[in-house]
């Protein structure tokens, strides 16, 4: 045993920590992958052909969009798909498109439902592959307007396969909310949410700013809002003053489907945005809950929603697989029960004829592209505002729109 | 007494939410209204044959037993260093090893996540879990075994080494019994941090795995299964009995009287060791 | 073999504490602090808003958006002044028992009452807080119980569910440093305080209270770092965001920024860490 006194000073050992850690910072900077790459196909290289199963399926989907039977036993297109095809599926629910997007960058699935707000990025960053729509024989009829769309279709080549459409719904608790609203100002205006302090339920995502500047598109006209996802310095600036009026009367920001039915059904909230999986799933449960645009109207200034496309992950280890699958959720059965569940205006043509209700398309316009004008579904916002020229609004800031950086960054001040 | 009645506040306050817990458990809906709709045993049955709980349930228990395990390696390799050794740097050794448990988890697993994934490019998984863990239950057993080791004073080991003991033998035979049952006061510890950590293990783990608390909560706000998740905790706390008083009983002979005698009983077994 | 290496280590006791220090040492300082100090470079970098890809060049935005956003400060100072409140209302609860427990209760009573306090650790993180979500929410436990009084609770809006949830999970880790603290206080100091004309007030304030001190400031610091960084008790129980909420925000999205925020608990751990050391409670950690 050894009771010598310390010879060194603790300056050597301090010394030896600190160049160990300078080494490994230094290391960082130099080396290692960039993150958000991928040394994946590419693009280049996509298969010509649809062969045998590789045996498993990983994906990311939003709530409902992949069920499987654990929901409810009667509702299941995931096993017969199973059954068919051999490949075991599991599937990794997000609530937020950033969270696929970050889920995507791990590469660790094979596929995406990635709506408008992700798309972009993961074309952006080669975490998706183009896919061959000619190895996807129920794309054909898919209706014609949500193919070759911005959200899908980059630089004229086709990045993922349509699911479904839908706008997002304005929904209330009709015992508690008096009278039923048609607008979305019982939420976004100052004075008629304060009614609701404490019992508003918000999206948790940046890509709600784009509803303030939806409402303000109509209540404040000489913004010159065009394109809720294109926003200059002003018309942020008006829409994020807007959300932080809002922020004192909400009660929730949610961010996962099952919490904002928890909510509702306890009476923690109730109005808010929501999505038809939400509305369906409450009223399923005897809630007394009504919407807008449940099916037929949408409130008086539109609405934002979302047009979804299945997307082949640029590292996906069962490529064959993946086609199978978006194979599988376009056949008209399957994209049928899928809309019929989910609440949403399906992507397949043929889907109409085999709905439960003769009158689901009629009643979700799937194949009234006049009243998806109305719809402004989710989008990434870049700083180039090429759709209409932001800078026609007099003493505007004119130049460049808000990239989504921008966004995130409003949206934690919204949230206070 | 007044202190009696703030002893009773307390332990109210730590046992009613557990109550509301174990009477949901028996709840038929899984909806969270007050007062409950009705009373079943069903869940429990569900519990059982949930796939998804159960397979988390095993990833759970072979994190925490393997970053026990290495916890353990570690904690007693420092702690045996800084309890029987004068050197430069000493002082800074307790710090450090502080430090995973005191900096808050969401520190340490960004900070892991981003080694893993960034600078080494691993795939996250079990074992980038493990690591995480074994991490932050190294100062549980580096504090057990260096608050025992300054208990006993070096003398014993020294003994040895004079009788003719080398190094390992020293160890297996004069220090690890003094600080065996601090050993596994640790490892109780870790085990237990490590079966319920959610923060840093949702930054380590794979894309497809869940340990148990990770399973619970994605499960916590379906209606059809938050029930299943307060039958396992009401099942984990009722267990935990075991491993709780054990620790206590292990861990009761460093202090008060108790502990003298314990400690020249271990003296003696030690010494009487040929 | 035993025998050999007692002969490599004999004379050279820097070789016998440099391969015990060798395994902790890596893993702890390479491998954690070293993490430590990449995530605190990533902080520097900038990200792609559409690619996602980090741009590693050398840029203090981040921390100019941390200092001139008020937003940053007032959630820094929320979370600061909540983990605070939550360190003394524990320390206030934890006191009485500990003191109990130490002093006062029976052998067999100790023994029940340490299994009592140390069982809920058992019980999980994420279950408690959703015990309070439950107890709290609109139609829960507390608004029915105060229903006949015509008042109703908090709800799961502000400061205070996160206040009361934190306080109430963060409890044990106060207990127990403070209750080993107190048993160490040995009983004739107590005898000799009485004996000397002290009364109970005066023996607590100059006897007691400073000899369980440093235990106090050991619990504390559990206390406060679990409140600094915790992100998922505000998501359930509150609406409000946290020091935690916002690095989880926007790890997935802009890493760099969330390292930035998260230099700042960081910071203040490392300073309380050296204050609680030097008051001497890491000897009741």
């Amino acid at each position: 045993m050894s009771n010598r006194k310390p010879g060194n000073p603790a300056r050597v050992a301090w010394l030896i920590v600190a160049s160990l850690v300078a080494f490994i910072a230094l290391f960082a900077a130099g080396c290692g992958d960039d993150g958000g790459d991928t040394t994946g196909g590419g693009g280049d290289e996509g298969l010509t052909k649809v062969g045998k199963g590789e045996g498993k399926l990983n994906l990311i989907a939003w709530v409902g969009y992949a069920e499987d039977g654990s929901t409810d036993p009667a509702v299941d297109w995931v096993t017969p798909f199973e059954n068919q095809t051999g490949c075991q599926v599991s599937v990794k629910t997000a609530g937020t498109s950033d969270e696929m997007v970050d889920l995507m960058r791990t590469g660790q699935y094979d596929g995406v439902s990635a709506s408008g707000n992700a798309s972009p990025r993961l074309v952006e960053g080669n975490d998706v592959d183009p896919v061959n729509v000619d190895l996807v024989p129920n794309y054909g009829t898919v209706f014609a307007d949500i193919k070759d769309q911005p959200y899908n279709t980059f630089d004229g080549t086709h990045y993922g396969i349509p699911h479904g459409r839908g706008a997002n719904l304005l929904m209330w608790n009709e015992n508690d909310v008096k009278p039923a609203p048609d607008s979305w100002d019982v939420i976004l205006d100052p004075k008629k949410a304060a009614d609701y302090k404490g019992k508003i339920s918000v999206y948790d995502d940046p890509i709600y700013i784009a509803d303030a500047a939806l409402y303000l598109k109509e209540h404040q006209p000489d913004l010159g809002i065009e394109n809720p996802y294109e926003l200059n310095e002003e018309q942020f600036n008006a829409a994020i003053d807007l959300l932080k009026e809002q922020n004192p009367n909400v009660g929730e920001y949610w961010h996962d489907a099952a919490t904002q039915i928890s909510s509702f059904t306890n009476g923690d909230v109730e109005v808010g945005t929501t999505w038809q999986y939400q509305y369906f799933t409450l009223l399923a449960d005897d809630q007394p809950v009504a919407s807008n645009p449940a099916s037929t109207f949408v409130p008086k200034e539109g609405a934002t929603g979302w047009s979804d496309t299945w997307m082949l992950s640029s590292s996906a280890k069962h490529p064959n697989c993946m086609y199978r699958w978006m194979n599988h959720i376009i056949s008209p059965k399957v994209n049928a029960e899928v809309a019929e569940w989910f609440g949403e205006a399906p992507a397949q043509s043929k889907a109409c004829a085999e709905t439960s209700d003769p009158k689901f398309c009629a009643n979700y316009h799937a194949d009234d592209p006049g009243f998806w004008e109305g719809v402004y579904y989710w989008n990434t916002p870049v700083t180039d505002c090429t759709v209409t020229d932001q800078r026609a609004h007099e003493g505007g800031s004119g130049g460049d729109c808000k990239d989504y950086n921008a966004w995130i960054k409003a949206w934690t001040e919204v949230k206070g | 007494m007044l202190l009696r009645a703030g002893v009773g506040v307390t332990l109210a306050f730590i046992y009613i939410p557990l109550i509301v817990i174990a009477i949901y458990a028996f709840n038929t809906v899984g909806t969270l209204g007050w007062p409950p709709d009705g009373l079943t045993f069903d869940w429990f049955e569900k519990a059982f044959n949930n796939d998804g709980a159960r397979e988390a349930f095993i990833n759970s228990l072979k994190a925490g037993a393997a970053a026990t395990a290495i916890a353990l390696v570690l904690g007693t390799l420092a702690s045996l260093a800084v309890g029987r050794h004068e050197f430069f740097g000493r002082e800074t050794i307790s710090f450090v090893v502080v430090l995973p448990i005191a900096l808050p988890g969401i520190i340490t697993g960004l900070a892991l996540n981003d080694t893993f994934t960034q600078i080494f490019g691993i795939d996250l998984s079990l074992f980038t879990v493990i690591v995480g863990h074994a991490t932050f239950c190294i100062v549980v057993v580096y504090n057990n075994v260096i608050a025992r080791l300054r208990r006993m004073s070096g003398s014993i080991e020294e003994a040895s080494a004079d009788l003719g003991g080398d190094p390992w033998q020293t160890f297996r035979y004069v220090t690890l019994p003094t600080i065996r049952t601090a050993l596994v006061a640790g490892a109780l510890l870790a085990f237990a941090l490590s079966f319920d950590e959610i923060i840093v293990t949702n930054f380590t783990i794979g894309a497809g795995q869940q340990t148990l608390p990770i399973w619970i909560f994605s499960n916590l706000f379906r209606a059809e299964t938050v029930p299943i998740v307060n039958v396992v905790a009401v099942l984990v706390v009722v267990i935990s009995i075991i491993p709780v008083y054990l620790a206590h009983r292990l861990t009761r002979e460093e202090g008060g009287a108790a502990g003298k005698g314990a400690a020249a009983q271990a003296t003696a077994e030690a010494t009487a060791v040929p | 073999m035993g025998r050999r290496l007692a002969g490599l280590f004999h004379g050279r006791p820097r070789l016998q504490v440099g391969s015990l220090l060798a395994g902790p040492v890596g893993w702890l300082v390479i491998g954690y602090i070293g993490s430590l100090a990449i995530m605190l470079v990533a902080a520097f970098w900038s990200v792609n808003a559409l690619s996602g890809e980090t741009i590693r060049g050398f840029s203090l935005d981040n921390f100019q958006e941390l200092t001139s956003e008020p937003v940053y400060r007032t959630v820094a100072g929320r979370t600061i002044l909540i983990a605070a409140l939550v360190t003394i209302t524990d320390a206030l609860l934890a006191f009485p028992i500990a003191f109990y427990m130490a002093k006062v209760a029976s052998q067999r009573m100790k023994a029940v009452l340490v299994v009592a306090i140390l069982m809920p650790l058992w019980s999980f993180y994420l279950v408690k807080a959703y015990a309070w979500r439950i107890i709290l929410s609109d139609g829960g436990i507390l608004n029915w119980a105060l229903d006949p009084f015509g008042i109703s609770g908090p709800g799961l809006q502000g400061n205070f569910p996160a206040y009361l949830t934190f306080t109430y999970l963060w409890l044990p880790f106060m207990i127990i440093p403070i209750y080993a603290g107190l048993e160490r206080i040995p009983d004739s100091l107590l005898s000799a305080s009485e004996d000397l004309g002290a009364g109970p007030g005066t023996t607590f304030r100059r006897v007691i209270l400073p000899m369980a001190f440093p235990a106090v400031i050991a619990g504390s610091i559990f206390t406060f770092s679990l409140t600094l960084g915790d992100y998922i008790t505000p998501q359930l129980v509150t609406s409000t965001q946290f020091i935690g909420n916002v690095v989880f925000a926007s790890h997935t999205n802009n890493l760099p920024f969330a390292s930035a925020m998260a230099t700042v608990p960081i910071l203040i751990m490392i300073v309380y860490l050296l204050i609680a050391r030097r008051l001497g409670a890491f000897e009741h950690l």
